[in-house]
């Protein structure tokens, strides 16, 4: 198992899903991608397949409609699983937090490892965040990262 | 003879090309679309009760939350609308940041399209590139607003911030090199065999559809339909001379190079602003409750005309405000250009009219 472990922390694949988010999050999400930033160099990939995932981005708020199809996304992530929740309406609702369709942060819905307030969330702090779930995968498998 | 098998394809709601849930119900034969049902609902929060709960000045930032992408143009006219139902004028150098910064958004929302694009046709390169020259515009816009993209920045009678003497040349220094990168890269897109390959005669909208239907923004003007909001003259574009960019085919490449072109014109348009901008005054001061009274205010957003309208009843909070996006208007037209398409051209088409599913939702 040993390989497996270690390679999975150096090289994470991540998905992407908007709850009901304002976009903002998002694409501060995908810049994370993009030259400037280049998450590429921690071996972390966009993918769009929950099945190839390990880690789980979510940004925005629960609202009634998403709930479902988070669930169903974050149970089709194979474990061990990281979620990583980007912004502050992702975190308690934000902003939203009192909109009649809005439930709350993501952690009313399924269990998230790591916080990233911000609203927008800058780049800076979504990679931290990323990493921070890795080093907490890390220890949870007991390989050193 | 065999009958042909339909088969019903989800297109979302997490799909790799939309960075937000909408759900297309598209039913093939074959690898051709025969019918689309859009189902929408995912992003729904209910911020127009929420705006009516809040307080007049804290809506700013509710607006401003209805799409990242353009939030500044919301923000703005939020403000705008607050600023006619109240009948005060802000100050003219307030009209010029608001441009400014306006139109920075513009650029960036359009550069952000142009990567998403090349990415829905397997063009990575030409994404990162594109998101390469975005990110000069977001250093400018932290640099002038303090954040990278909800800027917060338009006030009740006028705006939070000035942008001082130092900081006018950095942009100026910026938007200059923002539009030779985007001319450059501009020219693979329109010359590119890739590009053109999977772009012309798709998702074809012919003008009387286009006008029909209702669509807006570079949808509408990719149909030759010369039509913006912003030849109002709404804030400063009265004194910018601006002009309507038109295309006429009616396809994904013309809404594509409508786009590529409004970029550049919002560079000059920065520019202009710049060379333009009077001295004085950021804000006035509002006193009291919005009068029980109607306002609107239409603005052109990176994907068309917003309508802003705001009702008050002499409260602090408003009675009613209602917000119509471009792209609930532009939704029909993809219902229109989608049957006929091959599968495999569904993201690109569905892009083409750049949709915004937190706008549309609200
Ligand atoms: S945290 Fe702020 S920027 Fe991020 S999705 Fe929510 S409202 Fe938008």
């Amino acid at each position: 198992m040993g390989i497996i472990h270690t390679s999975r922390i150096k090289s994470p694949w991540i998905m992407h899903f908007d709850n009901s988010s304002c976009n903002g999050c998002d694409i501060e999400v995908l810049a994370c991608l993009t030259p400037l930033y280049d998450i590429e160099r921690f071996g972390i990939v966009n993918m769009g397949n929950p099945k190839h995932a390990d880690v789980l981005v979510v940004t925005g708020a629960v609202n009634r409609r998403t709930a479902r199809v988070l669930k169903n996304l974050y149970d089709q992530i194979p474990d061990p699983k990281m979620v990583v929740a980007v912004g502050t309406c992702a975190c308690s609702g934000g902003v939203f937090h009192n909109c009649y369709n809005i439930l709350g942060g993501v952690d009313k819905v399924i269990p998230v490892d790591v916080y990233v307030p911000g609203c927008a969330a800058r780049p800076e702090a979504i990679i931290d965040g990323v990493v921070l779930a890795l080093q907490k995968l890390a220890k949870l498998q007991g390989v050193a990262i | 003879m065999s009958k042909v098998v339909r088969t019903v394809a989800p297109f979302g709601p997490q799909h790799p090309v939309l960075p937000e849930p909408i759900q297309l119900k598209i039913t093939c034969e074959d690898e051709k679309v025969v019918d689309v049902v859009p189902a929408i609902g995912y992003c729904h929060r209910g911020i127009e009760k929420a705006c009516e709960l809040n307080d007049f000045p804290k809506n700013i930032y509710i607006c401003e939350r209805i799409c990242g992408i353009c939030s500044c143009i919301h923000g703005c006219s939020y403000c705008e609308v607050i600023e006619r139902l109240f009948g005060v004028e802000i100050p003219p150098r307030a009209k010029y940041l608001r441009v400014i910064w306006s139109e920075m958004s513009r650029i960036h929302s359009h550069l952000l399209w142009l990567g998403l694009l090349a990415d829905a046709f397997g063009l990575e390169s030409m994404f990162m590139q594109f998101w390469r020259i975005r990110e000069k515009i977001l250093d400018a816009m932290e640099l002038t607003t303090g954040q990278r993209v909800t800027q917060s920045v338009s006030i009740i009678g006028g705006v939070r911030r000035d942008i001082d003497s130092e900081q006018q040349k950095k942009c100026i220094d910026i938007v200059r090199e923002v539009k030779k990168e985007t001319e450059e890269l501009g020219k693979v897109l329109m010359n590119d065999y890739t590009v053109k390959a999977r772009t012309v005669g798709k998702g074809i909208l012919t003008r009387e559809q286009a006008i029909t239907l209702g669509c807006a923004g570079p949808t509408l003007r990719g149909s030759d339909v010369a039509e913006d909001c912003r030849m109002q003259g709404y804030q400063a574009y009265g004194e910018l001379g601006f002009e309507p960019i038109v295309e006429k085919d009616g396809d994904s490449y013309a809404r594509a190079v409508v786009r590529l072109r409004e970029t550049l014109q919002s560079c000059d348009l920065i520019l202009e602003a710049f060379s333009k901008i009077p001295e004085g005054e950021i804000s006035i001061k509002v006193k009291g409750n919005p009068p029980a009274n109607e306002a609107v205010f239409r603005a052109e957003q990176p994907r068309g005309e917003v309508f802003y309208y705001a009702k008050g009843n002499g409260t602090r909070n408003l009675e009613r405000l209602k917000v119509r996006t471009p792209t609930f208007a532009n939704i029909p037209a993809l219902l229109v250009m989608l049957p006929g398409c091959e599968l495999a051209d569904v993201p690109v088409i569905v892009l083409s009219i750049d949709p915004c599913i937190s706008c549309t939702e609200r």
